[in-house]
């Protein structure tokens, strides 16, 4: 009961991660109907400038945590945030009325280019952090496996149910959100009822880059130790995650998320670490098979 | 943006605001990642500032921005003089420090270049020029109006097209060119693996638009059935101890096999879905071989797998006993390029096989029906094409071609383990695909080459290559999103008159 009582807090965890990176999939694909394949790029971007953030900070001498952390989180949202938009403009908006392949090709050259940028910028070796919240709440002291739940755990998954909740709010509620629902349903139309398109779109690579920030500063945290190659397998599985919950939904993208990371936890603890990977892209082609539109994605009508 | 209008009125202050703006992007974008570093020290990480770089990246964006805006709005002779001295002076310092061995770092000089690293200045400097090329041409030219995009388009696109009537005629030519590769002057070694590993992405690339350009299936995961092959032969070697000639069709036809296996399920599924289930797959079959430890030796690879022979007889300078090798059957001198001239010579039958194949497929029934596949589904569905049986043949054979690229890839290396097949491979395999442009089966030999070919002759800015790859993908995309050579022929035509009445009308399916 320990045990599994762990892998779930450790899974949930994990699938906070996924769903937040997730998010950045799914609005864009919504949108413009590309898979945007750099986001794991920038989730890497939004991990590196956390920590280099936090190291400035270390040698400014702002001692005191949680002032650190606020800084971090709004540093790295902003500037990653800059790379989101700054990708859009160069790579994808002039290939707006290409063909789709198109837009792919662009988007795994930028992968490629983002990724080495770094690793010439910053080195190819892992960047270790110190721990930066330390402690946690444990119960189950009695039993067979003391279940341990870290203050850092607690932060992860309450910072991404408020992040959730303030982006839902901004979807449903402002006017932003209703150009960006606009967009989704049909681009032209929405540019005809006066609609800024491209405006909107940047704003979607914006909020969608931020998101992806602050999952790279959770996987800081949580692991500790980042290199310029973290990007591509936590973007594979957040597209996963997208396409799992259904892409285009974004409650489908936290849900597809969530049932990744704990896929992948209880797969590590109950059958091996070393084809955890597998069984993520396994699930994923089960559910593409049986429903192909995911699990809360609707169903797409096919028009001649 | 009025740039068609010869002359429009100049915004001086709005050219201004726009320069600053982008600079004001690129501190944005550098000040953390460029202008900090995070050093690895004993002690564990620490950082370094190096703000420098950040305002010189900013000045430069400043400067090109503002180049750029006044190229547009026809104003080239101020462009032009500041452009050309900024080149000059940069390539001179550039060139002096090459001259004078570089790394003093002393002089004043080498304190006014921008950045430390040497290629960046070089990168710097060709823009430098390519501006100063550009409103020299503006300048030269200034009553020809600026081409918009789409006619630009269309210049390219006739381009395209007169370059493909050529391929017949290229064509044999750089077939001629590519048999007589190893015996031209100036072929080393070096240039011959060069040239091996352009090939081997040509039939790589002619195998995947079997798949891609074809049938229209975004394959992400080719390499998976480029590692199976490759494993297929170094096992069956290995356990069975067969031959490199008795293992090509085995792992032509397991690869084939994985091709089906895969595809059967996941086949129906719409192009972005089947791209990220065909990477999954890509996935599946490194993590396998990394883990598999007891049959594939993981991540230690499979080495000491045997290398071809001419019919038998090895490439080897001392044969066992009793045995005869190439040289000594037919008495010539022992030399070790004999092995890589052959390996070439297999690679490029290999290749051209590929592409008789597909020439001769598109005209049967089954090729036709992939590329009406591609263009419109359902219209196919409704001719009674089953659309899963049909793409499942294009995936295979794609597939099949991929296996025998794998073994030939073990046969050449000698050893292979799980490295080789990452993701990254199957993503240059399909952008050599995409910038051809889809289907063009000369544009994938040219996309090869630009690709594969050139990075490799520019080794030593080892470091930078794959930035520039990267780089170079995304430029020329947004230069031609259709690909390079991207003109597409119909395979099939309406005859243009009606036949006359006496003749049997001609046999018009598509």
């Amino acid at each position: 009961m320990g045990y599994f009582l762990q892998q779930l807090i450790n899974g949930l965890t994990l699938g906070m991660i996924y769903g937040l990176i997730a998010i950045g999939y799914t609005m864009v694909y919504g949108i413009i109907g590309m898979i945007n394949f750099a986001h794991g790029e920038i989730f890497m971007i939004g991990a590196f400038i956390s920590i280099i953030t936090f190291l400035t900070l270390g040698l400014v001498g702002v001692g005191w945590v949680p002032l650190a952390l606020l800084i971090v989180l709004v540093a790295t949202m902003l500037l990653t945030s800059v790379y989101g938009w700054a990708l859009e403009r160069v790579a994808y908006r002039p290939l707006r009325h290409s063909p789709r392949l198109a837009a792919l090709i662009t988007a795994i050259g930028m992968s490629i280019f983002l990724q080495n940028y770094v690793q010439l910028l910053q080195g190819a070796r892992n960047k270790p952090l110190q721990p930066v919240i330390t402690g946690g709440a444990r119960f189950l002291e009695g039993g067979a496996f003391a279940v341990s739940f870290s203050y850092l755990q607690m932060l992860i998954i309450v910072l991404t149910i408020a992040l959730m909740a303030g982006f839902t709010l901004l979807i449903n509620r402002t006017a932003l959100g209703r150009a960006q629902r606009a967009c989704q349903q049909d681009l032209g139309m929405a540019a005809l009822i006066g609609i800024d398109v491209d405006r909107t779109i940047s704003l979607t690579f914006v909020m969608g880059a931020s998101l992806a920030a602050v999952a790279g500063l959770m996987f800081l945290l949580n692991y500790g130790v980042i290199d310029f190659y973290i990007g591509f397998l936590a973007g594979v599985k957040a597209f996963t995650a997208a396409v799992l919950g259904g892409i285009g939904s974004v409650p489908g993208a936290m849900l597809g998320g969530l049932l990744i990371g704990l896929i992948e936890a209880f797969w590590s603890a109950y059958f091996s670490v070393e084809y955890k990977d597998v069984a993520a892209f396994a699930i994923l082609v089960l559910v593409l098979i049986f429903r192909p539109t995911g699990l809360l994605g609707k169903p797409d009508v096919e028009k001649v | 943006m009025q740039a068609q209008a010869p002359g429009p009125a100049f915004d001086f202050g709005a050219a201004l605001k726009d320069a600053g703006l982008v600079a004001g992007v690129v501190v944005l974008l550098t000040i953390a990642l460029v202008g900090v570093r995070v050093q690895d020290i004993s002690s564990g990480p620490a950082v370094v500032f190096r703000f420098d770089d950040v305002v010189a990246a900013a000045v430069l964006a400043f400067l090109g921005r503002l180049g750029i805006g006044l190229l547009r709005a026809r104003r080239p002779l101020p462009v032009l003089v500041a452009a050309l001295a900024f080149a000059l002076g940069l390539s001179a310092i550039l060139v002096h420090d090459v001259v004078a061995g570089g790394a003093d770092g002393a002089d004043l000089a080498h304190r006014l270049l921008p950045f430390a690293s040497a290629v960046v200045n070089w990168t710097i400097a060709l823009t430098a020029w390519v501006l100063s090329a550009r409103a020299a041409w503006l300048l030269w030219y200034a009553s020809e109006s600026a081409l918009d995009a789409e006619a630009r388009e269309a210049r390219m696109d006739r381009l395209s097209a007169r370059v493909q009537d050529w391929a017949r005629l290229v064509g044999p030519l750089l077939l001629g060119v590519a048999v007589m590769l190893p015996f031209l002057p100036g072929i080393d070694r070096r240039l011959l693996d060069i040239a091996i590993l352009v090939v081997t992405y040509i039939m790589l690339g002619w195998g995947l638009n079997i798949v891609v350009g074809l049938a229209g299936l975004l394959d992400l995961g080719y390499v998976a059935f480029y590692a199976v092959g490759a494993y297929s032969y170094a096992l069956l070697a290995l356990y069975f101890d067969l031959g490199f000639w008795t293992c090509l069709p085995l792992a032509g036809i397991m690869a084939a096999f994985a091709g089906m296996l895969l595809g059967f399920p996941v086949l129906r599924l719409r192009g972005d879905y089947l791209a990220i289930v065909t990477l999954g797959f890509g996935e599946i079959v490194r993590i396998i071989l990394l883990n598999w430890y007891t049959f594939t030796n993981g991540p230690d690879g499979v080495s000491g797998i045997p290398r071809p022979t001419f019919f038998g007889l090895p490439f080897t300078a001392n044969p066992a006993e009793g045995e005869a090798s190439f040289h000594s059957f037919f008495g010539l001198a022992y030399s070790s390029v004999d092995r890589i001239v052959f390996l070439y010579y297999l690679i490029l039958g290999l290749a051209l096989i590929t592409n008789l194949f597909t020439l001769r497929i598109r005209k049967l029934p089954v090729g036709r029906a992939w590329e009406a596949l591609r263009e419109d589904e359902i219209a196919c569905r409704s001719l009674g094409v089953h659309p899963r049986n049909t793409k499942l043949t294009a995936f295979s054979i794609g597939a099949m071609f991929g296996g025998f690229g794998g073994s030939f890839f073990a046969t050449r290396q000698g050893f292979i383990s799980p490295e080789s097949f990452t993701f990254l491979e199957s993503a240059i395999i399909l952008a050599i695909v995409v910038l051809g442009g889809m289907g063009s089966q000369i544009g994938i030999v040219f996309a090869a080459i630009l690709l594969i070919g050139l990075p490799e002759v520019f080794r030593d800015l080892n470091q930078y290559r794959m930035l520039a790859f990267g780089l170079a993908m995304v430029t020329i995309m947004v230069w031609r999103p259709r690909g390079l050579l991207a003109h597409r022929e119909p395979t099939v035509r309406m005859p243009e008159r009606p036949p006359p009445a006496g003749e049997a009308p001609q046999e018009t399916r598509a």
